[in-house]
């Protein structure tokens, strides 16, 4: 891994509740999201990963409970997200990523220059021109990681990024995902592909109804979960 | 059934030969239907991408008001707008009643609502997908609604061609406070109903082909636009 940059970490929520309408999405969910890790949030459809996802991001304000970045209430600036499916403007694809770096204060020369470097590095030099709704859904996903890899952000979170992704195509991102965080980039992500949570987490998350099942080292979790959840989650039993 | 032909052919004959009465009248339709656009343009797409972006206390409210606003009919306006530039109302001193002025601001009163209304149900679609994205990126509130406006640019323009198509279209507002002044404030529909009134029918006629076209040909380049625009830019 590369020398990672920590301000805006850990990112640390404590007691956390979620509550939408009338259902409980989060309950008293305590978590650390620690510098250079790659932490996967695990858990069955409904357990809500995405919403602790965009907590730990900052889009969704927890109804009770605090989050902190870096020990302060204030969101950093230098945080990217990926949704599994990618938002992406209806411009090409170098204006994609110059629009995110603009919002960010990077114009002009620098600003070519990271949009070049970012696409070169996700394989979508070629394609800089092309408009950004036309490309396939594989090249779409890597150009949604190379905006976010223009940014040189701290924290990169990704919500499934692979689910709706073919083979060769998730496993392209996985690739990049690995050069994103080989670069000093603190990586959480939410998946339902076990396998690939195996082959890139360093820790897990894993929910059960909205509430922390386990977290855990992920060698250990694959190997021998904690809990009888974790256990039964792993055997694709539910409890 | 003959009369209707002869008055046809000369009509025909009259916008082929761009006949000067046709042309002015024409000239002064486009310069008032156009700067009304313009105006409405740039009150309705900031107010209408404002409403879908904002979250405020009356705001369904608002909604509610703008999208009845479409169904505004012009008389009214024209006479709301009549009683405001009357020389007795609170607008009397700036002296434009009866001019072209007075004629585009009724015009864009009446399409101000339309604008806005449509502006709010697309930048509001668009808002729903880009929403957590924009947030994500820190994107102001300026900014969002700067981006969503320029992203939906190509639907925004079939917008603004529905309102240059009404406004051209419309008789009741300008005629009440335009006054249909011949070389003056006589555009195309004020002048086809006064040409049929006096059976002047050929003149009628050459300014309906020519409003019928204009707003078939509007028609089909909001519907071209749409359609290059979707297959280029997804």
């Amino acid at each position: 891994m590369g020398d990672a940059e920590c301000g805006g970490l850990p990112i640390a929520a404590s007691r956390v509740d979620v509550v939408r309408g009338e259902t409980q999405v989060l309950s008293a969910v305590d978590v650390s999201i620690e510098c250079g890790v790659r932490t996967f949030i695990l858990g069955e459809n409904g357990s809500g990963k995405s919403t602790l996802l965009r907590v730990l991001h900052g889009l969704v304000a927890p109804t009770r409970g605090s989050i902190t970045w870096g020990g302060s209430g204030l969101r950093p600036p230098r945080q990217a997200m990926v949704f599994q499916r990618p938002v992406l403007l209806r411009r090409s694809a170098a204006a994609n990523i110059r629009h995110a770096l603009k919002l960010a204060g990077v114009r002009g020369a620098n600003s070519d220059r990271c949009i070049e470097n970012a696409l070169e590095r996700v394989g979508l030099a070629s394609l800089a021109n092309r408009a950004a709704r036309v490309l396939s859904g594989g090249e779409q996903q890597r150009l949604a990681l190379a905006r976010a890899w223009a940014l040189v952000p701290e924290v990169l979170f990704l919500d499934e990024p692979t689910a709706s992704l073919d083979p060769p195509s998730a496993r392209a991102v996985e690739a990049i995902i690995r050069d994103i965080h080989a670069l000093g980039t603190t990586i959480v992500m939410t998946t339902h592909h076990l396998p690939q949570a195996k082959r890139l987490a360093d820790s897990v998350v894993l929910l059960h109804a909205g509430r922390i099942a386990e977290h855990t080292p992920a060698a250990q979790f694959f190997n021998e979960p904690r809990s009888a959840y974790g256990r039964a989650f792993l055997e694709g039993e539910r409890l | 059934m003959n009369t209707i032909a002869e008055s046809l052919s000369v009509a025909l004959a009259m916008v082929m030969h761009l006949d000067p009465r046709v042309t002015a009248i024409v000239a002064l339709s486009l310069g008032v239907s156009l700067t009304s656009t313009l105006c409405s343009a740039a009150i309705g797409l900031p107010l209408g991408a404002a409403v879908a972006i904002g979250r405020f206390p009356g705001r369904d409210a608002l909604i509610v008001a703008l999208n009845s606003a479409m169904g505004l009919p012009p008389v009214v306006v024209g006479l709301v707008v009549y009683l405001l530039l009357s020389r007795a109302g609170p607008l009397g001193p700036l002296g434009i009643l009866f001019t072209p002025q007075a004629m585009v601001i009724a015009q864009t009163v009446l399409i101000v609502p339309l604008v806005a209304a449509l502006t709010r149900q697309i930048v509001d679609d668009a808002w729903v997908e880009y929403r957590e994205q924009l947030q994500s990126l820190e994107s102001s509130w300026l900014q969002s609604t700067l981006t969503l406006l320029w992203d939906t640019r190509w639907s925004l323009l079939t917008v603004l061609l529905a309102a240059f198509g009404r406004a051209a279209s419309e008789v009741g507002a300008v005629i009440i406070v335009g006054g249909n002044i011949d070389g003056v404030t006589r555009v195309m529909t004020t002048a086809i109903a006064l040409e049929t009134s006096k059976g002047d029918l050929p003149l009628a006629l050459g300014l309906g082909i020519v409003l019928i076209t204009l707003v078939l040909a509007l028609n089909v380049g909001a519907h071209v636009t749409r359609h290059w625009a979707r297959a280029r830019l997804g």
